[in-house]
Parts: C-alpha cells; sequence; structure tokens
C-alpha cells in the first residue's frame, strides 16, 4: 500500500463490499413491495365497495395505515431504483444524467412524502359522519 | 467488406439479425412494465390516496375517472403490467440464487412469467366482476 495517489492508497485493501449495496436494495424492497401490494389487491377483492366511506373506515385502522405507509416506502424506493438503473444504461452524458437523477431523487421523495402524508390525514384524522 | 454480423448490429434494413426467444422478451417486458408502473401507477396511487384525504367530493372526481371507460382500460392495462412484473420479478429472484440458468428450463421460466402475468389478471378482474 502505497501513500502517493488516490489509486495507491486504495491498492491492496481489498472490497470495500458496497458494491452490491444497490443491488440489493432492489430485492430487499422487491420483497416487501410483493407482501404490501400483496395487501392491498386482496383488499380491494375483500372490502365490501370502494366507496369513500368504506375506504376511510379501512384506511383509518391502525394496522392498515401502517401497511400502506409501508407500501409507499417500499414501492417508491423499488421505483427510484429502477429509473435511476435505466438511466445509467441509456443516458450517457455526464451533465444529462446527473439532472435525470437529481429528478428522480426529487420526484421519489416528493411522491411518497404526499402519499405518506394523504395516509395520515385519514389515519390521525376524525372518521367521516 | 465480408458481410459478416457485427454484434450489437441489430438491424439490416428493417429485418432483424436475430430471432425473438421468450427469455429476451421477458426481459424487456420486465423493464417496460417496471417503468409503465412508476410512471402510470405511482402518479395514480398519489392520487387515490389524496383524494381520500381530501374529501368525498375529490374521491368522487377520482372514483368517476378510475370507473370511465378510459380508466378501466388504464387500470387494467396497469394491472397486467403489475402481474407481469411480479412475476419476471420472481423469476429474477430465482435466478438470483443461481437456479434455472439451462436454456430449456430458462425458457419455460420465461414463458410461465409471461402467461402467469395474463393468468393473474384475468383471475384478479373476474374476481372483482364477479364477486
Amino acid at each position: 500500500m502505497g501513500n502517493g495517489t488516490e489509486l495507491g492508497r486504495v491498492r491492496g485493501l481489498g472490497s470495500a463490499h458496497h458494491g452490491a449495496h444497490d443491488w440489493r436494495l432492489m430485492r430487499y424492497t422487491s420483497a416487501a413491495s410483493l407482501v404490501l401490494v400483496g395487501f392491498l389487491l386482496f383488499s380491494f377483492l375483500l372490502l365490501p365497495d370502494l366507496s369513500y366511506l368504506s375506504v376511510r373506515v379501512w384506511m383509518a385502522q391502525p394496522l392498515v395505515a401502517t401497511a400502506l405507509a409501508l407500501l409507499v416506502i417500499a414501492v417508491f424506493w423499488h421505483s427510484r431504483l429502477g429509473v435511476v438503473e435505466l438511466i445509467g444504461d441509456y443516458v450517457h452524458d455526464g451533465g444529462n444524467k446527473f439532472a435525470a437523477i437529481m429528478a428522480v431523487n426529487l420526484l421519489t421523495v416528493g411522491g411518497a412524502a404526499f402519499g405518506l402524508v394523504s395516509i395520515g390525514r385519514v389515519a390521525f384524522g376524525a372518521l367521516p359522519a | 467488406m465480408a458481410e459478416r454480423p457485427i454484434s450489437p448490429h441489430l438491424f439490416e434494413g428493417a429485418r432483424l439479425h436475430w430471432r425473438w426467444g421468450p427469455h429476451m422478451v421477458v426481459s424487456i417486458l420486465h423493464r417496460i412494465t417496471g417503468q409503465g408502473l412508476v410512471f402510470v401507477g405511482l402518479p395514480i396511487l398519489l392520487w387515490w390516496l389524496g383524494a381520500l384525504a381530501s374529501g368525498p367530493e375529490s374521491y368522487a372526481v377520482f372514483l368517476a375517472a378510475a370507473t370511465s371507460i378510459i380508466g378501466y382500460i388504464v387500470l387494467i392495462g396497469l394491472s397486467w403490467a403489475l402481474f407481469t412484473h411480479l412475476c419476471s420479478g420472481i423469476r429474477h429472484l430465482v435466478l438470483d440464487i443461481g437456479a434455472n440458468y439451462e436454456i430449456d428450463r430458462n425458457k419455460i421460466g420465461s414463458i410461465v412469467s409471461i402467461v402467469g402475468g395474463i393468468v393473474l389478471t384475468v383471475i384478479f378482474w373476474l374476481a372483482v366482476f364477479l364477486f
């Protein structure tokens, strides 16, 4: 191990073990999405109807609100990884890539925040009369 | 110049240099359905959640749009994308553990993923309309 160039300083240290980080996150969020989206689809089928009252009363239950909040986080995280992968494959110009990934990050955080606030409003608000 | 195919040289005029196989179809379908779910599915999910949080009038607007003919076409297409992505995603998890790379079994797995997405879509909407 040298102490001159940047390459010299890291040579021989081995892997940082971060190379597969996004790959693993894609799998973790896929498993979470599978369970939570499955829950949402079965709920759609099992609810008596999808009227405002039925869905609000259903969503206000703590377990349902928790599952939906986790669904928003898992699905938006999984989506962000997928779109960033797409950008990595097709956008080759460094500046465009930076701008595209920044837009994806902002939209992901913004979209997920809106989803969580909406669920929170239903979960913590008064039940409709 | 000799008439040699150059990789990744895809077209000779409008003619493909290679034949489609199920594994190629399922691969590109996984990407297309995934991006479709992001750019069509997530806005609809947020519209639904936002409308529920905003009150009965907003939710009525959402329901009217969702249960229009265009709404049903979009939702059925979206559910197909979801179930196809789900099946091909499970296929990826199987491949991730190092299984199913034999040509015949890989081909079968690819076909099962594509057909499974369609079958699940049909079952889901039959359940929606019949129960």
